[in-house]
């Protein structure tokens, strides 16, 4: 090993390396399995938007490509899901392995449109995309129940003994179980040669195929692995609420992902996470305080991230978790 | 002497308070109170509101306390809530569902936690037979649709174009109108459907042109009739020679004043007119403009206003007991009089039995009405009828 390559595979080291804040986080994600009952619906949603953020940070954040239809992902793994759920197995650990398989067909199929053009031809097919596919959707009742939605879901039992309870709290579980070893895998993939490559990419991708980076491959490669994982988040809504409607392709579905997202901070992979939290309790104690007007106070809490700067705020932030993990 | 009389109130202070909580029955009232649905949410809040400002909001000794949600009529959300407000608010009844998809989704709920639902709003014929928990005090498309055939054909319309709304209502509107216009001898020239999201009236009404039919049979939901009657005047329809026939969803009373005299002598056949000629009516009209700043009450508002009347009747019929299957069996066959007119709840469906009148669009003191001039009595969900 060269002295250069040990230098390389150090930084990567430190990169990877856990730190007390991190641990923290998913100790509390996982001890709120313990609350009394009552929260692990919301928690439930939580988990799953994290999942979705956390799918569409590794494009836009670790790759630079930028996407308004994410949901067509979303959507395909909740469909998938839905559907084998009622034709072939009610088992939800198969159902949700064939929830990421769609996404992550779709994610390989689409992902040769992505290569081409800027950001905005970006935008646009992805937005295209994400239509197109509600459109199918709409246009198939006889598969997808049309705007009246997949009825009739049983979902069974996880691991053959959990059943999804009324509560949540099975639900949750699952969710988050589902999210972690799905963040795990992420951490490791974004703290690799290829994570690397990927961020070369982003900051220039000229250069970075100069380097020797078989750019359009990795892009290929990320965006596959980001739709599996927006598969999985589609799959885990329909298990976990026994339904599918239109509405997981809609475009106010994507629009929320990358709102959590951007609350959270693109390019670190909490940042996909901390936004989720941030925006569901946000919406949830908005709108139960006030069932007609929580979209302006919604609205308004963004126009003051964005005129205080969420760099600023989740900078500062962690500026203090690296101090705090130097100690 | 004094500390003991401070004893004695907090004790009772503390009594009266335990005693309230026990004497609560909570009500989870689920709406889309903002996006495409929001004028929906806006009457059946209003109504409910109403009612409990005109009936008090204590029955046989409980306190109806109502809890308000919005669901931006995202079916999985609606889900969410119902089972957040079963879970933890302890609602014995859940109510409001603006739309097909939301009423759906939280059936299995109902079921599951036998908690009654009560359908407000959405239209789709099988909702009710999502759930034995689930009971309706809005209408089916069907039942609109299949006077509107009848009155049809009698009036010498012998080939019509329907338009309706591509979703569950929409379906069901479609089909039992065709059905009963083909029946009855008439001819469908062309079933034509505008998706439910953004529709685009535009390309479908030019086929309608070109089809050279009698009349134009239309369903839109609550909510997006101004839209379509608009695109019919600019397409030039009004003047094509065309009758235009509609459930009384396109002529909603929340919009129809703003459409302008573009259409006036719509005909159209639905359950509730805020026009309907009764004092009952007359007073309930008054009274929810003047709650609510002028706003007319519209069709959602009575599925709304009469869901109260339900929820209420039928505690007194329980004494104030909360479960799910005394309620239920309370509410089944109740029959009362309704700003609408008679009402009743059919004991084999749980849906609702109600006039539906024939009506026209019409001046009344300079403000457009649906002035009904023909009635049918106790109309049943015809697609379950169709059914047995």
């Amino acid at each position: 090993m060269t002295r250069g390559q040990t230098i390389a595979a150090q930084g990567l080291a430190r990169r990877a390396r856990w730190r007390a804040p991190e641990i923290v986080f998913w100790v509390l994600a996982f001890a709120a399995l313990l609350l009394p009952p009552g929260k692990h619906l919301l928690l439930n949603e939580v988990a799953i938007l994290a999942l979705f953020a956390l799918s569409l940070d590794l494009i836009l954040g670790y790759a630079g490509i930028i996407s308004l239809g994410h949901a067509a992902f979303f959507g395909a793994g909740a469909y998938a899901a839905g559907l084998f759920c009622k034709l072939v197995t009610p088992d939800p650990l198969a159902g949700l392995v064939v929830g990421i398989a769609a996404g992550a067909l779709l994610g390989l199929l689409t992902s040769f449109l992505v290569l081409r053009g800027s950001d905005l031809t970006r935008l646009m097919v992805t937005l295209g995309v994400a239509l197109v596919l509600h459109e199918v959707a709409n246009a198939l009742p006889q598969w997808t129940g049309g705007a009246d939605g997949l009825q009739g879901m049983v979902v069974g039992p996880l691991l053959g003994r959990f059943d999804f309870d009324l509560y949540g709290r099975t639900a949750y579980a699952y969710s988050l179980a589902t999210l972690f070893v799905l963040f795990l895998l992420a951490r490791c993939i974004v703290n690799s040669p290829f994570g690397l490559s990927l961020m070369a990419i982003r900051r220039n991708s000229l250069r970075a195929s100069a380097l020797g980076v078989p750019v359009n491959r990795r892009l290929v490669a990320v965006y596959t692995l980001a739709a599996a994982y927006a598969g999985a988040a589609g799959a885990l809504l329909a298990q976990t609420t026994a339904y599918v409607s239109l509405e997981v392709l809609e475009f106010q579905r994507s629009a929320d992902v990358l709102l959590a997202l951007i609350i959270g901070g693109a390019g670190w992979l909490y940042g996909g996470l901390a936004g989720a939290i941030v925006f569901k309790i946000l919406q949830d104690t908005l709108a139960s305080n006030a069932p007609q007007f929580w979209m302006f106070w919604m609205g308004l809490f963004l126009v003051v991230l964005a005129l205080v700067g969420r760099e600023r705020l989740s900078g500062g932030m962690r500026g203090l978790l690296a101090r705090v993990a130097r100690r | 002497m004094l500390r003991r009389e401070i004893a004695a109130i907090a004790a009772l202070a503390l009594f009266s308070s335990a005693a309230a909580a026990q004497d609560t029955a909570k009500i989870g009232l689920i709406l889309p109170m903002t996006g495409q649905q929001a004028s929906t949410g806006k009457q059946i809040d209003a109504a409910v509101k109403l009612y409990q400002a005109q009936h008090g909001s204590t029955v046989a000794g409980k306190k109806v306390e109502v809890i308000l949600k919005d669901d931006t009529s995202v079916p999985d959300v609606t889900k969410r809530l119902a089972q957040e407000l079963v879970v933890n608010d302890k609602v014995a009844i859940l109510a409001g569902f603006g739309i097909t998809p939301s009423a759906m989704a939280t059936a299995p709920i109902a079921t599951q936690a036998k908690v009654p639902e009560v359908v407000m709003a959405a239209g789709t014929s099988s909702i009710t037979e999502a759930s034995p928990f689930i009971v309706r005090t809005s209408f089916t498309l069907a039942q609109s649709s299949v006077p509107m055939a009848e009155w049809a054909i009698k009036n010498g319309i012998k080939k019509v174009v329907t338009m309706v709304s591509d979703y569950g209502p929409g379906i069901d509107a479609e089909k039992s109108f065709s059905d009963k216009f083909k029946a009855d001898g008439g001819t469908i020239v062309e079933n034509l459907r505008v998706p439910l999201r953004s529709p685009d009236f535009a390309p479908v009404l030019q086929k309608a042109a070109d089809a050279k039919a009698d009349a134009l049979f239309v369903f839109v939901p609550s909510g997006a009739g101004a839209q379509f009657v608009k695109q019919f005047v600019e397409r030039g329809l009004d003047k094509s020679g065309m009758k235009l026939i509609a459930t009384g969803d396109v002529t909603d009373d929340d919009q129809l004043n703003g459409m302008g005299d573009v259409v006036m002598g719509v005909i159209n056949a639905h359950n509730y007119s805020a026009s309907h000629d009764s004092a009952l009516n007359k007073a309930y009209v008054e009274a929810f403009k003047k709650a609510n700043g002028g706003l007319r009450p519209n069709f959602m508002s009575v599925g709304g206003y009469d869901g109260m009347h339900l929820i209420y009747e039928a505690l007194k019929k329980t004494n104030g007991s909360t479960d799910g299957e005394k309620l239920i069996a309370a509410m089944k066959g109740m029959a009362w009089e309704s700003p609408r007119g008679p009402i009743s709840i059919d004991p084999d469906t749980r849906d609702i039995i109600q006039n539906i009148y024939i009506r026209k669009v019409d001046k009344v003191n300079g403000e457009l009405y649906n002035v009904e001039f023909a009635t049918i009595p106790n109309v049943k969900d015809p697609v379950k009828a169709a059914k047995k």
